[in-house]
């Protein structure tokens, strides 16, 4: 499905501020697959994200989703089969915009924006639907502004619209980090039934070291641009937390460091 | 104040108000300060009575200078989106070789179209409509951009150029090239722009090289008027707060000049209005902040006495 190989990519090179923030990524992942992605600070995971949706470019290596190289396709025409959502959750929406002008856009991903009517009947119909799923009450606020609605209710709208034309990859940029922890378990298991329900592929970079070993099916860590540590099936259900911390110290060499990382589930 | 005065203002407020709309739609729906409006202006009037005066049908002069306006908006566009120029230098790039251009068009600084047929001739020749046709003519034309620009904003292409001033790492995201979105909505503003300037030249009897000059100014004063009056909650009452703007910007000047103030001043006028209106929300908020403060100082001395009792 997704393939990095030989990936990586500098950034601000030859200046005092050179930091590489990806060396050498090779990472198959295979369709159905859902990835947590956890590492310390800095150690590229966002980067990682970026670099398959093309917001940055690469100096060397190939990005190949379906078989297909996708490596120089600029940013808008990845977005085809690329379904985003960011971390902040004023990020993923527009506030100007009512929920429905918001869905109607993201229903429209990847397709040309053409003279024709923004939103169908029909497709407020759809919408009412889809949104009655998010049990948030959002279904009769279609014409609301986003700009009117709590972090936690963007966030969720935010979901439903990087899925609501099915993407063949999913990205999760910390989309619940920002979130106050009752509103992010709501939004994360939100996600969670609507990646299951239509079995998408997805890479997720998550702070909380315990929803990367329970949620989705594979788990890596990043260190300074490298995958140090790749988990998967039996071996990942038997792992724990603080496995995860002596694993990352051997390979790494140095203390888990991430400000922000939660040990425990929220 | 007699009726034509009046009527004078709404005939104004009534023409300007595409550019209006023009400006609404770089400033407020782009996000995109764009200064070429200045130059646009001119340059529809320089069109429209060039072609004129070389005999061409006064509405396919309109014609033209709508498309000569949605070209200066394609040209800064370009500047920003592929030199990635900073919008306010892409606009003001395009203003300055307009000087030189709409000079180049024109043959000299000022055109006069007084004996010439125009669009308004053929309504002023109606009897029956006598005073009002001018008037008239151009709330029809106000009501049909007004009209063609609601509807376009709802189409697919319009609502990207609406999250691209939004949002535009969102809608980049939904696979949207946002540099298109921004010259497609550059080139629909100066459009509208120009199509205003060549009905002022029309409606005034005149092109002038130094008629666009603080075009840009007077049409955000005209959107801030709007907002405050009107509001903003929707896109369709956004839209007739921009025309609503530009009719009382109109009387507001016409009542100005009544009073005496020269015409020169206006410019000074104008820019006052901007920052007077620009400073409006700041003030409100210390005021605010302020009441708050001294009601939490009484609060405070208030329970310190009863705890002292």
């Amino acid at each position: 499905m997704l393939q990095l190989i030989n990936v990586a990519r500098t950034f601000n090179p030859g200046s005092v501020n050179e930091k590489v923030a990806l060396r050498e990524i090779n990472l198959h992942v295979s369709p159905g697959e859902v990835v947590a992605i956890i590492g310390s600070n800095g150690a590229g995971k966002s980067t990682l994200l970026n670099v398959v949706a093309g917001v940055y470019e690469i100096e060397a290596g190939k990005v190949l989703l379906d078989g297909q190289d996708i490596t120089r396709r600029p940013e808008h025409l990845r977005a085809t089969w690329i379904g985003r959502v960011f971390q902040d959750p004023l990020r993923g929406t527009a506030a100007s915009m009512t929920i429905a002008e918001n869905l109607a856009l993201a229903l429209r991903r990847g397709r040309p924006r053409r003279l024709r009517r923004g939103i169908t009947p029909a497709e407020r119909q759809l919408f009412k639907k889809r949104l009655a799923l998010l049990g948030l009450g959002l279904e009769d606020r279609l014409g609301t502004r986003v700009g009117l609605l709590s972090g936690g209710q963007r966030q969720a709208l935010t979901v439903l619209m990087a899925t609501i034309a099915t993407p063949k990859l999913l990205l999760l940029d910390e989309h619940t980090a920002a979130l106050d922890p009752r509103t992010a378990r709501t939004v994360m298991e939100l996600s969670e039934k609507i990646i299951a329900q239509h079995r998408l592929t997805t890479l997720m970079v998550t702070h909380n070291l315990e929803q990367a070993l329970r949620a989705g099916t594979r788990t890596i860590m990043m260190h300074e641009g490298r995958i140090i540590l790749d988990l998967s099936g039996p071996e990942r259900m038997r792992t724990k937390v603080a496995d995860l911390l002596k694993m990352f110290e051997q390979v790494s060499g140095s203390a888990f460091a991430d400000d922000r990382v939660l040990l425990t589930g929220s | 104040m007699s009726l034509s005065v009046w009527l004078g203002a709404l005939e104004q407020g009534l023409l300007w108000g595409a550019m209006v709309l023009g400006v609404y739609l770089t400033f407020r729906v782009l996000d995109f300060p764009d200064l070429t409006v200045d130059g646009a202006f001119t340059l529809g009037a320089a069109v429209a009575a060039k072609l004129i005066l070389s005999g061409y049908d006064p509405w396919l002069a309109l014609l033209a200078a709508i498309l000569g306006g949605a070209l200066a908006g394609l040209v800064t566009g370009l500047l920003h989106t592929q030199l990635k120029v900073a919008p306010l230098l892409a606009g003001i790039l395009t203003m300055i070789a307009l000087y030189s251009i709409n000079l180049r068009i024109m043959g000299q600084a000022n055109l006069s179209l007084l004996r010439v047929e125009t669009i308004f001739t053929g309504v002023k020749g109606y009897t029956a409509l006598v005073p009002f046709g001018p008037a008239l003519l151009g709330a029809l034309l106000a009501a049909l951009v007004l009209i063609l620009l609601y509807l376009f904003l709802q189409t697919e292409l319009g609502m990207g150029i609406r999250a691209t001033g939004d949002n535009e790492q969102m809608i980049r995201s939904l696979g949207v090239n946002t540099a298109t979105m921004k010259l497609v909505g550059l080139a629909i503003a100066n459009a509208l722009v120009a199509f205003s300037g060549g009905l002022i030249a029309q409606y005034q009897g005149f092109a002038d090289i130094g008629m666009g000059i603080g075009m840009i100014i007077a049409g955000l004063a005209a959107v801030i008027i709007g907002e405050a009056l009107v509001g903003s909650q929707t896109l369709a009452r956004a839209l007739l707060a921009a025309v609503i703007g530009s009719i009382l910007y109109r009387a507001i000047i016409s009542l100005v000049l009544r009073l005496g103030l020269p015409a020169t001043d206006l410019k000074l006028l104008t820019s006052l209005i901007v920052v007077m209106a620009m400073a409006f929300p700041l003030v409100r908020q210390r005021l605010g902040l302020r009441a708050l403060r001294l009601r939490s100082e009484q609060d405070a001395a208030a329970n310190q006495r009863s705890q002292d009792l």
